[in-house]
């Protein structure tokens, strides 16, 4: 510790050096301190309502489907384009998924239940196509059409943050309703049926 | 019946939460006497350390033992019970449901955290006074905490008015026995870091770390490091054959949060040694220390509170995350705030060479807490930037697998030459001369994984694996002189041998076993197909049938099976039964996996939809090269871990069995 330094010194006689330390075994803590404010700030706004991370805000809400044609998995299911899309007649869910993800292995249950309210068409997310016959036939996924989106480009023109990811669109191609996440029981049995609903009317 | 209905009156869901309660009480006390005992330095104080943890854990014993015998007596007036089993639910499984749902699981977790208290009691005897006293007082505090937590936010014995006839049941998934041990076995992993964790805010405490410091954290940190381990390979295990995905790891976030702590535990492991043998990295030892039990705990917290998306989820609800998060302000915050201020006391000592067995153990840090650095950053990411940047980014396997991958390469490289550094200074030459061989072994593995192996990194990965065993081995063959000395001779060495150095070994070949199992997973070659009875396919140079699905009926299920047979060349050589299960309680279906394996090589089939219209069914056939070994090598490392445990050097917390008869039941606190 250099001692010429006296202008740096405090009254209670740490060397710069020392203070530097002192400073630097703080440091764990003042991380520790950061990412606790930050824990904190995500449950208070959970609860509020300002923050949920199965619940994403989507860019392409209330607007027509982007365009886009993708290929299809097997005669069973055949691709689709953004065009088919606007040509529907009654409500689709288009649901996002990949063989990688294992929420949606465990929301695929799920989708049964929703294929009895509506169609659903799955967008295969940079999988390979055998993956995704794989998913499709392990899981039993009810996808009447599933789209192969190998390069993730369609997924980012509807603003798919991850998979598993669900969009409601309806006749016309507006999607009408979005869910960043996996399906839970709440949105099979509530919130669908009422946006059906609200749709149909 | 009418024992178990008696006992379950005897044991009453009130007499748990009293019992529940009172532990918290035992923990309150076990918490302030001990720590203030030591601080006016009241031997009378401190000497209460030891038998309140025993009580403690006594009376957490029995309240665990009253929701067990409320399971077992399918007392559905308890909401935990009435959500969680029903009375058509297998026996193992109404016993091992206890820690299957939140409630349960925090009163295991903070079963363990006495038992560990109970463990430091009873091992500990020859610690000094305060010491033990503050680590006891820690350790009561961190107990405390999670009683709490349990009775005001979880409580696993309210009771539910007017009581069903039947419960819920469970999730069909948890009903699997390797998942029935699972939770213990990682619990017991995670809650073990409580101890080094409690060793190092007492260390600050008492403002000295020395080379004795070190011998004490050793054994525990190598027995969670063990127990962990094993947590983590069953796991891996249970999601390989129940989930029917032919993968084993898949970079959940709570997958993630379990390999955190375990990649800090591993190198506090290694700095341990490096403060018992030679008093240097005393700082960072305490921090790893303190990181580890931190990283434990708030991987939990995370998954509980909701805020990472997991398929793990239990209950997500953001009260119990502000509960666990105030928890974690007090125990980490409190730990770090106090190696903040009080860090300067101890005394950095130790010089070394950079090429040295230290410096080969700092690396070893360095490029563990990189690949935790990666991982943590991975995990922590989306939750992160959708709360600054209020955008959503996931984070999935190809991330990891692009970074934390490639960096494991390097630790490879390096894991087989450390052990034989010598301390100080070491000079390249000799240890080349005793690893010539390893090397060459790598290099013909090398050559012929670049024949039989696709992708650049599995055959590196390959290679380094050979390496890392051949490593090992040559380790142990330089130390008992093989080749060099009489046979005899290197006979008798081997049986000195301490049992330290053969577990390291073993554990070091055990993370080659576990690379080589995942070089050959990524080899696997499958095949899904629509099959009708009696249709074969060919894969992997084999030929598999479907025989025949029938319907088979088990306890709580209705299961539909199928039976393939594998043939080679026109010779059966594996009859496979890939089923599935409806469970009517819970409208949920499982498949189970069909695995064959011979060690070399897992032949694994799932059975899919049966479609009714033209009688075809789904089949996902996979061959698995090495897949046994991930788990092998796992259950090697824990092994490594338990032996080097046994050894008495390492253990010198532990009574000497020559001494044992000397010391009292309850011994006076050495006066300091």
């Amino acid at each position: 510790m250099s001692g010429g330094d006296t202008s740096a010194r405090k009254p209670g006689g740490a060397s710069p050096a020392q203070t530097r330390r002192r400073v630097l075994a703080l440091l764990p803590f003042g991380v520790a301190a950061a990412a606790g404010g930050g824990f904190w700030a995500m449950l208070s706004r959970m609860r509020t309502g300002g923050f949920d991370p199965h619940d994403i805000h989507a860019p392409a809400l209330n607007r027509t489907v982007p365009d886009f044609a993708l290929p299809g998995l097997d005669a069973a299911h055949p691709g689709f384009s953004g065009n088919d899309l606007r040509h529907i007649d009654r409500p689709v869910l288009v649901n996002f998924f990949a063989s990688w993800c294992i929420p949606c292995v465990a929301e695929a249950p799920l989708l049964g239940r929703v294929a009895a309210l509506l169609p659903v068409w799955g967008v295969a997310y940079e999988n390979k196509p055998s993956d995704a016959a794989g998913f499709v036939s392990q899981t039993g996924a009810p996808f009447a059409r599933v789209a192969l989106d190998g390069s993730g480009r369609t997924a980012i023109d509807w603003g798919v943050s991850g998979v598993p990811e669900s969009f409601l669109v309806r006749p016309g191609g507006i999607i009408d309703w979005h869910l960043a996440g996996a399906l839970t029981e709440t949105v099979v049995s509530a919130t669908l049926p009422a946006l059906l609903s609200r749709i149909g009317r | 019946m009418h024992g178990t209905v008696l006992l379950s009156l005897i044991l009453s869901p009130e007499l748990g939460r009293f019992a529940l309660a009172f532990a918290c009480c035992l923990a309150g006390a076990q918490t302030v006497l001990p720590l203030w005992g030591a601080w006016r330095g009241r031997t009378a104080l401190m000497a209460s350390a030891r038998p309140l943890a025993w009580g403690q854990f006594a009376a957490l014993l029995l309240s665990f033992c009253c929701l067990a015998a409320a399971s077992v007596a399918n007392d559905f007036s308890v909401r935990n019970i009435a959500e969680n089993s029903a009375v058509a639910k297998p026996l193992l499984y109404k016993l091992t449901g206890i820690w299957g749902n939140h409630e349960g699981s925090i009163l295991l977790w903070a079963l363990i955290l006495a038992l560990c208290g109970v463990a430091v009691a009873r091992f500990g005897r020859n610690l000094p006074g305060s010491l033990l006293a503050r680590v006891l007082g820690v350790l009561g505090g961190t107990a405390l905490g999670f009683e709490l937590f349990c009775l005001l936010t979880s409580d696993p014995f309210d009771r539910l008015w007017p009581a069903p006839p039947d419960g819920q049941g469970m999730n069909p998934l948890l009903q699997d026995p390797g998942l029935a041990f699972h939770p213990p076995i990682l619990y017991t992993g995670y809650v073990g870091f409580a101890v080094p964790f409690a060793f190092a805010v007492a260390a600050l405490l008492e403002g000295r770390v020395d080379a004795a410091w070190g011998r004490w954290v050793r054994p525990w940190t190598v027995a969670a490091w063990s127990f962990l381990s094993c947590g983590i390979a069953l796991g891996s295990w249970w999601s390989y054959y129940v989930l029917g995905w032919g993968g084993y790891w898949f970079w959940d976030p709570v997958e993630n949060a379990s390999l955190l702590p375990w990649l800090t535990g591993t190198a506090l492991l290694h700095s341990a040694i490096v403060v018992e043998k030679r008093e240097a990295l005393k700082i960072w030892c305490v921090l790893l220390a303190i990181g580890t039990f931190s990283l434990s705990l708030s991987g939990t917290f995370l998954v509980r509170s909701g805020i990472l998306n997991s398929v793990h989820s239990f209950a997500n609800d953001p009260t119990r995350g502000v509960f666990i998060l105030g928890l974690l302000a007090l125990l980490i915050g409190g730990a770090l705030l106090l190696f903040g201020l009080r860090v300067h006391l101890l005394q950095a000592g130790g010089l070394f060479a950079p090429f040295s067995r230290e410096g080969g153990l700092v690396l070893n840090n360095i490029l563990l807490c990189s690949i935790c650095a990666v991982v943590l950053t991975g995990t922590m990411y989306p939750p992160f930037a959708a709360l600054l940047l209020g955008q959503a980014i996931s984070v999935g396997k190809p991330f990891f697998d692009s970074t934390a991958v490639p960096m494991a390469m390097p630790l490879l490289a390096t894991m087989a030459i450390g052990p034989m550094l010598p301390w100080k200074r070491a000079r390249l030459t000799p240890v080349l001369q005793r690893l010539w061989w390893a090397s060459l072994l790598a290099l013909l593995a090398w050559a012929v994984a670049a024949f039989g192996v696709s992708g650049t990194l599995p055959v590196l990965a390959a290679g380094f694996a050979v390496w890392v065993i051949a490593g090992a081995v040559a380790d142990l063959a330089s130390r008992i002189l093989l080749f060099r000395a009489p046979l005899r001779d290197s006979a008798a060495r081997a049986r000195h041998l301490s049992r330290a150095v053969l577990g390291a070994a073993i554990a070091h070949a055990g993370v080659g076993v576990t690379v080589l199992g995942l070089v050959g997973m990524s080899q696997a070659q499958h095949a899904i197909v629509s099959v009708h009875p009696g249709d074969g396919v060919d894969l992997a140079g084999m030929r598999w049938t479907l025989r025949s699905v029938r319907d088979a009926d088990g306890p709580n299920y209705h299961a539909h099976v199928a039976t393939i047979d594998v043939t080679r060349n026109g010779r059966l050589i594996a009859e496979l039964h890939p089923s599935r299960r409806v469970f009517p309680l819970q409208h949920q279906t499982t498949t189970e996996v069909a695995i064959r394996t011979d060690l070399v090589s897992d032949l694994y089939a799932v059975l899919g939809d049966e479609h009714e219209a033209d009688g075809t069914v789904v089949l996902r056939l996979h061959r698995n090269p090495l897949a046994p070994w991930i788990w092998l090598g796992g259950l090697l490392m824990a092994i490594g871990g338990f032996l080097s445990l046994s050894d008495r050097r390492v253990r010198v917390g532990a009574p000497m069995r020559a001494r044992r008869g000397a010391v009292p039941a309850v011994p006076a606190p050495a006066a300091e």
